[in-house]
């Protein structure tokens, strides 16, 4: 009964994996060994509840299922336990939501596919779990697969953890084979949680997300005390309180209960509308009986990469600001304000946590609103110092300060790629060429090599993971986090048409990279933009310096010079089709550009790593 | 084997928004008749046959082979003399007006015998009477015809023949899948003029892949040396479905350029007006004064009325357009159960009118009347006489009339003098 299990009888844990390591289908074998999901009601990545989520194989929102268990062998057989999984977003964008979710935890599983070995996230994953002190069960998976090397792999994992290659355990998340066993050793192995159940009510919130029905369900882990369903809580950061409507357990659909108490993972409802009333990482205490301290470790979302979007069609605006108003209530970490670019026209600037967040985004906006949309190539957010000691915070770098600057810094990320070892020239040569710094290099296994570099995020979300898989044949992966700001030599790019800045293709690039970019985007434009009826000049520059040019020459010929004879029809009609064409055109001061230039000219800069992530 | 043809009408039916169904009997709004004639009153004859089809061409035309078998000749002018009856009988609550001009096109019509010619311009005079001095053209292949032919042709009472010479050079021609010699179409224009026709056209296509700036100067002398008084030069238009397509979609021919059917628009231009010939349409120049126009054209550009006899001709009456079924069995076969052959019609609305008014006049040496321009045509015409696109003389008297540059960018300044 929620409210009233003993600590000891309770097991939090999650499972950490790289992308497609098959943590979802593991989850869905434990469903149904628990008995909380029957076969009838099985259906695949049964947590993953976006269609976003289950076409791209990965789990945006963490979700927290309470699973009975009774132990099948050794000492502690015929105990029955609590299980609680907790599901983990699987990507780098949301590194600081996996830290709110292990930290909920007291034991980790990692899981690593057999076949394939140790990736980049699950390092990255795996070190996040050390932090957090999390006693980790390494598990490989997929024992099915005729590709399959556990032994191999086991090997690997055992260095890389700190066990015997025999500690090692190995399942088929596919067949079900060894997941009993597993969730034995989880019972064994991870210890039950610790709190002090007397004193005031301290409970972690490690996800929040908006039903259109019920309002945001938040979802807690109880950490000291215990929270009752009649109870008033307090947001700890803001100290906003709410009246609880609900309060349950996931098993694994909602489940009302009376209490959650120490240890006990959980969901409330209060009726809020908006999930930024109730943050991932804040502390909920008891109005009645507050906790003085809150947990530590919360933070508040940054926006790492902006975008500007705007509708394809400009009477869409009203539609795109309704469409993000609505998922701003179930997104803490997405920002936005409105834009006026004179090439796109209305829009707005959008803060994400990285690309995959902004990809999401994107696309539950065309998906989920029928909203055709144009981005701007992402950029991140820059610290402009001027020389009188203003400081400027550029999020888009058409606003980027004109005058004297005295020094800019840009954000930059700890970078880990996991490579053969054959690839370990081309990744260095890469990340160089990304004006990368090595911080260390190991080798994991005699075949398998982890790098470590600092690189600037701006370099990272241009192209770098398709120029990463391209030049490793794509073996290597990938993982990064923040890892704060340094100085650096940058510069605007404009590029001007017919002498008017287009701010749509403003950039800021470093002083060595601004020639080649200018070059790459002129000759780019000179391809897409039509000849005009008098000669257009595209240039880029840096403030007054002009580094590159290409020149349209003016269109000689616009005239249909052929015989129709009686069928006016006809030529009506086409003319009504070039006038249809003229509309869709924008105007940059007299040059007329097609929307489709534009597109075009931002989409080929707008690779990411995202697209690729699931193959 | 004639249901496949209307089936596939029926389609491209549906493919036209705004267009409407014909009434059986072909009948005419009563305003449309009401109006017939006051700009003039033409009929054009379509021949939709031709010995081969070249690789450019994508007129409503048909091989034998494509017929399944010859079609016999006299057979077909029955079949225009049916649609001309029925034409009276529509007409016939008109009031009443002779016609002023007779086009016959194709195809090929010189594939007809003169005699079958005849008959149909006989037939066209018997049911409204041509007009003193009408003006009564056929297209011609030059190798279609001799010296007894165009004879003929006039005696059955032609008074202009067009020929389809395109081309001086062998190259060109040959690309162009045309089946007469290089010298032919001059001669063939000089044994018009010695047969008695004053008016004779040759038609000229510029910018074929290939076609050097020499073949095309040497084709407009080639022109001018036989004595024409107009002379048409269309650029080459590469349209979909023709096997010219294909074969440059295939990459075996490089697209046309515009950069050089520019500078051959501007050959013509200074070689032509040098000669004595004048523009009149931005495609079409004519010697001296307005005799040696085609008369028929201007009716089309300057909203003459115009019954179109024959497989997917196209008539205008009264602001009101129509096509007929483009198969010339689907064709026949309507007119055999004593329908109207037309496939669909359009009745204008004024905003439609406004635009065909602009886009067609201002194609013409008169220009256009700047009062038929509302105030977004005026500023457009403003910003076009700023830019050199409209003369400054021509402006100044109330008219929007094209420079040379401006005659090259037509189009763009037609979409700049409508909303």
């Amino acid at each position: 009964m929620p409210g009233s299990t003993s600590p000891a009888s309770i097991r939090n844990f999650c499972i950490i994996a790289h992308i497609d390591h098959g943590k979802s289908t593991l989850a869905d074998r434990m469903l149904q060994l628990t008995g909380v999901v029957d076969a009838r009601q099985m259906r695949d990545q049964y947590l993953d509840r976006m269609d976003i989520e289950r076409e791209r194989g990965i789990t945006i929102k963490s979700q927290a299922v309470r699973m009975p268990w009774q132990v099948r062998e050794g000492g502690l057989a015929g105990r029955q336990i609590v299980l609680n999984m907790i599901d983990t977003p699987g990507h780098v964008d949301f590194t600081y939501e996996v830290s709110r979710s292990l930290a909920a935890c007291e034991g980790a599983v990692l899981l690593v596919d057999a076949a394939q070995g140790i990736e980049a996230q699950t390092l990255a994953n795996l070190y996040l779990a050390l932090e957090n002190d999390l006693h980790v069960i390494p598990v490989l998976n997929k024992i099915d697969l005729p590709a399959a090397q556990p032994d191999k792999y086991a090997e690997e994992l055992a260095n890389l953890v700190g066990c015997a290659p025999e500690d090692c355990l190995r399942v088929s998340g596919k067949t079900g084979e060894g997941v009993p066993h597993l969730l034995d050793e989880i019972v064994r192995q991870f210890p039950g949680p610790t709190g002090d159940s007397r004193a005031p009510a301290r409970a972690m919130i490690f996800d929040s997300v908006y039903d259109v029905y019920r309002g945001v369900i938040t979802y807690v882990r109880v950490i000291d005390g215990r929270i009752e369903a009649r109870d008033r809580i307090r947001m700890m950061s803001t100290g906003a309180v709410h009246e609880l409507l609900e309060l349950g357990v996931i098993s694994p659909e909602p489940t009302k209960a009376g209490a959650l108490g120490v240890g006990e993972v959980g969901y409330l409802m209060t009726g809020v509308k908006d999930v930024r009333q109730s943050r991932v990482g804040d502390t909920v205490t008891i109005k009645g009986r507050p906790a003085k301290q809150a947990l530590g470790g919360y933070k508040d979302p940054k926006p790492m990469v902006y975008s500007g979007l705007y509708p394809m069609d400009g009477s869409e605006y009203p539609d795109l600001r309704d469409a993000l108003d609505r998922l701003k209530l179930n997104d803490a970490a997405l920002r936005y304000e409105p834009e006026t670019s004179a090439a796109l026209g209305f829009g707005f600037r959008c803060g994400f946590l990285g690309l995959l967040h902004l990809e999401i985004i994107r696309e539950r906006l065309e998906r989920e609103f029928g909203l055709d949309l144009i981005s701007t190539a992402p950029n991140v957010v820059y610290r402009v110092i001027m020389e009188d000691g203003i400081e400027h915070v550029v999020t888009n770098p058409s606003e980027y300060p004109t005058g004297k600057v005295a020094s800019v810094y840009e954000p930059v990320v700890r970078a880990t790629v996991l490579t053969p070892n054959d690839y370990v020239g081309a990744v260095m040569d890469l990340c160089q060429g990304r004006r990368g710094t090595l911080l260390g290099m190991d080798y994991l296994s005699t075949e398998r090599v982890e790098l470590r570099y600092t690189l600037p995020l701006a370099e990272i979300i241009y192209d770098f993971f398709d120029q990463l898989k391209s030049r490793t044949k794509g073996y290597a992966s990938l993982d990064y986090e923040p890892s704060g700001e340094q100085e650096a030599d940058l510069v605007k790019v404009d590029i001007l048409l017919h002498g008017e800045p287009v701010d749509a293709f403003s950039a800021i690039v470093h002083q060595d990279k601004a020639y080649n970019y200018g070059v790459a985007i002129a000759a780019k434009l000179r391809t897409l933009i039509p000849r005009q009826q008098f000669e257009v000049p595209i240039q880029a520059a840096i403030g007054n310096r002009v580094i590159a040019r290409e020149t349209i020459r003016a269109i000689r010929k616009d005239v249909l010079a052929k015989c129709y004879g009686g069928d006016i029809t006809r030529k009506r009609k086409l003319l009504e089709k070039q006038k249809e064409g003229k509309k869709r055109m924008k105007m940059v001061g007299r040059v007329e550009v097609p929307q489709e230039a534009f597109i075009a000219a931002l989409s080929s800069s707008d690779s990411t790593d995202t697209r690729t992530a699931k193959r | 084997m004639e249901l496949m043809p209307e089936s596939v009408d029926r389609r491209r039916r549906q493919e036209r928004a705004g267009d409407t169904d014909v009434p059986a009997g072909g009948a005419l709004p009563e305003t449309a008749l009401a109006a017939v004639g006051q700009h003039g009153f033409g009929v054009y004859v379509h021949v939709p046959f031709c010995a081969s089809r070249c690789g450019y061409c994508d007129f409503n035309t048909y091989t034998p082979a494509e017929l399944g078998g010859a079609q016999p000749a006299g057979s077909y002018v029955d079949t225009v003399r049916a649609e001309l009856a029925l034409a009276r009988r529509v007409l016939a609550g008109a009031p009443p007006r002779r016609v002023d001009t007779v086009f016959v096109g194709g195809g090929t019509p010189t594939l007809l015998p003169p005699g079958d010619l005849g008959r149909v311009v006989e037939a066209i005079d018997a049911t409204w009477g041509l007009a003193p001095g009408a003006e009564v053209t056929t297209e011609a292949n030059p190798e279609s015809v001799d010296p007894a032919a165009l004879r003929a042709l006039r005696s059955a009472g032609f008074t202009r023949v067009s020929l389809g010479m395109q081309s001086a050079a062998p190259g060109v021609l040959a690309l162009l899948d045309r089946r007469h010699t290089p010298g032919r179409a001059a001669a063939a224009a000089t044994e018009a003029r010695e047969a008695g026709f004053t008016h004779v056209n040759l038609d000229l296509i510029y910018g074929t892949p290939g076609e050097t700036a020499a073949d095309f100067t040497g084709s407009l002398a080639a022109a001018i040396a036989a004595g024409v008084d107009h002379v048409s030069a269309y650029a080459l238009i590469v349209e979909d479905g023709t096997r010219l397509a294909a074969r440059m979609r295939r990459g075996e021919l490089p697209y046309p350029d515009d950069d050089v059917a520019a500078d051959r628009y501007l050959a013509a231009e200074a070689a032509l007006s040098a000669a004595g010939l004048s523009w009149y349409e931005v495609s079409n120049w004519a010697a001296g004064a307005d005799g040696a126009r085609c008369r028929h054209n201007m009716l089309y550009w300057t909203g003459g009325d115009w019954w179109g006899l024959g497989p997917g001709a196209h008539s205008h009456v009264g602001g009101v357009r129509w096509w007929n079924v483009k198969h010339p069995s689907a064709y026949a076969a309507r007119l055999a159960a004593g329908t109207s052959p037309a496939q669909a019609r359009e009745v204008l609305t004024a905003a439609e009118r406004q635009v065909e008014t602009v886009l067609l006049r201002l194609r013409l040496a008169e220009g256009l009347p700047l009062s038929t321009l509302d105030d977004v045509g005026r500023a457009g015409a403003v910003r076009a006489l700023d830019t050199g696109l409209l003369d400054g003389a021509a402006y100044a008297a109330g008219r929007a009339v094209l420079t040379l540059r401006g005659r090259l960018l037509a189009d763009s300044v037609v979409r700049d003098l409508l909303p």
